[in-house]
């Protein structure tokens, strides 16, 4: 068990054609993940380096294989539309990697895509993880050397998006048999949480990466939520980064619903006011933003707090009870 | 992407906004004659009421003697000469203050009563959302903590935009009265329009003001008095008019070097440089370095592809700062191979030569390679250290530079 994805999910690529598509699909596919084809305008017909089928919309994708699930990889000004296309298709887990979206283009996306999941219930209807965003793993156990599709990684694990495969750890070779769920706003960051966590022998049962734009698909509360409800997540890991009010709205639901061990860090605590760090959604602005602001709310609801982002997965092992390390 | 605040007037006035004439001047030669051509045109008569404005994109311009009132050719000329010869110091600028290019002489109007108009994308609800306000020209920032409730939001629908009815409740409101209803009710749909159709992250009228009374406008005129546009720098491709607005002379050169190389750096005060890969790991290990003791000179995410070029030109743009005493490497390579990074800094070892302590900490994609390639380069780099981890680094590089 995990959450949104796992060794069953059956995966496209939208943008296959292109560089980055091309070469993650490849690094999915040999990470195990049950890739089933790519799509690109026009090519429609052909295969890609892999054997995949390509396709030239969305909708054939899913009729020909049955997809479930999608990473988008198509550049900044059509990735708005490809989100659209593939959640007319009917695509259950939507992953927008791109990064460069207009804010303006996710303002209407997002808007589209809660009109099409208005009345369903949290994590019954079309999911959008991103833009700007490392993508979902879960992670399964090791069985080959991920040279190719026909050793993969795991046979069981389903990655769907640029991390890298190996720094995580399936709970069947976790020294504490536990597992977190990591949710995170930041990509390199999210690794580094995942390795800290690793090397302290707990294993993930998904990590989300949400991304860093102002307008977004999933935000933390909606993995608080679906980490609550896996019984296979025993304590989550939340990466917080200034800008926006996310935290704090995580911070009050996580009060309210969550019962499972919470850690968390914040990115940013040093960050100057007015300039924007790299992300499009972190600036702190308006005296809304900050740190601190966001820490004592989450440390208000009962979060372990990480002082530094080398002690992040110690921070979940103490809220979790374990001892390890320092 | 921030533009003048002429270039806001302009854009304003094309989507038909009514906004007082106004001229932009680079000499003090001009300052006489450009006084007389926009008081005349406004009707004000010879010894009219015109406001010369210094064009920085830094605030705090009125404190800092940069907005000046003026009555004749006289006075237009000596506010320019000061404007033109003397950089401007305000708590937004840097301590040495900014060199003043341009000036916008726009004819002066009176104010009967001040708002505050600005559109901004609200993350939260995620839509575009008009706050308006009956207190304006003074920081919006200051009205929302000293009376909130002074404060109107109205959220703007997705896809369908701002709707008539919806200005013109707001414009009632606010307190707008007789023919200004209309007025100030079109302003507000106007600016809904532009901000879509110009990709921007706020469009702001501060202030919107109402004329006194006059025989043409018994009721009064409304007019967007001064103006402020920020634009969404990942929607510039589709924004070929708003990229043409660009001032690179407000930018800081170091930081527009970078993104040649789609680098994204920014200047800090400290002494600790940084290379980092991710926006987020980049932040963090600004963090980690103050919390042991030290001062992060720059926020550099060299970002996920970035070739061995751009990771060497963000090694020198780094030490090009002399206030850095010491660097700090820290990549968690993905997409980054960690191969490319050790490459670059044998690069720019050989090139620019790392005087200053340098402490690397490499984890992920291609470790093992990269390790490699620095443990051969160790005997050229003698000030390099490597850091076992996050925490391990950072105290190395503030130590070494705590000497």
């Amino acid at each position: 068990m995990a959450i949104l994805v796992d060794a069953n999910t059956k995966v496209i690529c939208q943008g296959i054609t292109g560089s980055f598509g091309a070469l993650h699909t490849k690094g999915c596919h040999n990470y195990g993940t049950k890739m089933v084809g790519g799509v690109t305008p026009g090519k429609g017909g052909t295969k890609d380096a892999n054997g995949l089928p390509i396709f030239d919309t969305v909708q054939s994708a899913v009729d020909a294989t049955g997809a479930d699930a999608t990473m988008i990889f198509v550049p900044p000004p059509f990735a708005g539309d490809a989100i659209l296309e593939a959640a007319a298709a009917g695509v259950r887990v939507i992953c927008a990697i791109t990064e460069g979206v207009p804010v303006q283009d996710m303002v209407r996306v997002r808007a589209l895509l809660d009109e099409m999941n208005a009345g369903r219930a949290p994590g019954e209807g079309i999911t959008l993880i991103g833009p700007n965003c490392p993508g979902v793993i879960t992670p399964g156990p090791k069985t080959g050397s991920g040279e190719s599709g026909k050793d993969p990684y795991t046979n069981k694990g389903c990655k769907i998006g640029i991390m890298p495969g190996y720094i995580h750890t399936h709970v069947s070779e976790a020294k504490t048999g536990k597992s977190v769920g990591i949710v995170s706003r930041s990509g390199t960051l999210t690794y580094e949480a995942v390795w800290q966590t690793s090397n302290l022998g707990l294993a993930q049962s998904t990590c989300v990466g949400i991304g860093g734009d102002p307008v977004r698909g999933m935000n933390h509360i909606d993995c608080l939520r679906a980490f609550q409800d896996d019984p296979a997540t025993d304590a989550i890991l939340m990466i917080g980064e200034i800008g926006g009010t996310d935290e704090e709205e995580a911070a009050a639901f996580a009060k309210a619903y969550v019962k499972k061990p919470i850690a968390a860090f914040i990115a940013g605590r040093t960050a100057p006011p007015g300039k924007r760090m790299g992300h499009a959604g972190a600036i702190i602005s308006g005296g809304e933003g900050g740190a601190d602001g966001k820490i004592e709310a989450l440390r208000g609801a009962g979060v372990e707090i990480a002082e530094t982002p080398s002690h992040m997965g110690e921070a979940v092992a103490r809220a979790m009870g374990l001892t390890v390390g320092a | 992407m921030k533009i003048h605040e002429h270039q806001a007037r302009q854009l304003l006035a094309d989507a038909g906004v009514p906004v007082p004439p106004g001229v932009v001047v680079e000499s003090v030669d001009d300052a006489a004659s450009v006084y007389k051509r926009v008081v005349g045109e406004a009707g004000l008569g010879e010894k009219g009421l015109a406001v010369v404005k210094a064009q920085v994109h830094a605030g705090g311009r009125g404190k800092a003697g940069f907005v000046k009132l003026v009555r004749s050719p006289e006075e237009a000329t000596e506010a320019a000469r000061f404007m033109l010869s003397n950089r401007m110091v305000s708590p937004q600028t840097p301590p040495e203050g900014l060199e003043v290019k341009q000036l916008l002489i726009a004819a002066g109007v009176d104010i009967a009563k001040e708002y505050y108009l600005a559109i901004t994308t609200d993350r939260a609800t995620r839509r575009n959302v008009l706050i308006a306000s009956s207190e304006g020209g003074v920081e919006i920032e200051q009205v929302a903590h000293d009376n909130p409730d002074a404060i109107i939001k109205e959220p703007i629908h997705p896809v369908a935009g701002l709707q008539a009815h919806q200005a013109r409740r707001l414009a009632f409101d606010l307190g707008f009265k007789g023919k200004q209803v209309g007025q100030a009710a079109s302003i507000m749909m106007a600016l809904a329009k532009v901000f879509v159709e110009k990709d921007c992250t706020i469009a702001e009228i501060n202030p919107l003001i109402v004329t006194p009374p006059s025989s043409e406008y018994p009721d009064g005129r409304v007019l967007a008095i001064d103006a402020k546009f920020n634009f969404d720098d990942n929607a510039l491709f589709r924004q070929d008019r708003v990229k043409a607005m660009f001032d690179p002379t407000e930018e800081n050169p170091a930081e527009m070097r970078a993104k040649k190389f789609d680098l994204s750096y920014i200047a800090l005060e400290g002494n600790i440089g940084c290379l980092v890969n991710g926006a987020g790991l980049a932040m963090s290990t600004m963090d980690i370095i103050k919390h042991y003791g030290g001062q992060p000179a720059n926020f550099l995410d060299v970002g996920g592809g970035a070739s061995e070029e751009a990771v060497t030109e963000g090694f020198r743009i780094i030490l090009s700062d002399s206030a850095v005493k010491g660097v700090m490497v820290n990549i968690f390579g993905g997409i980054m191979r960690c191969d490319i990074i050790a490459q670059a800094i044998v690069n720019a070892a050989k090139e620019v030569g790392f005087e200053v302590p340098l402490v690397v900490r490499l984890e992920g994609t291609n470790v093992e390679e990269g390790r490699k390639i620095l443990e051969q380069a160790q005997a050229e780099i003698p000030t390099m250290q490597t850091g076992t981890d996050l925490a391990d680094a950072a105290k190395k590089v503030c130590a070494a530079v705590a000497g």
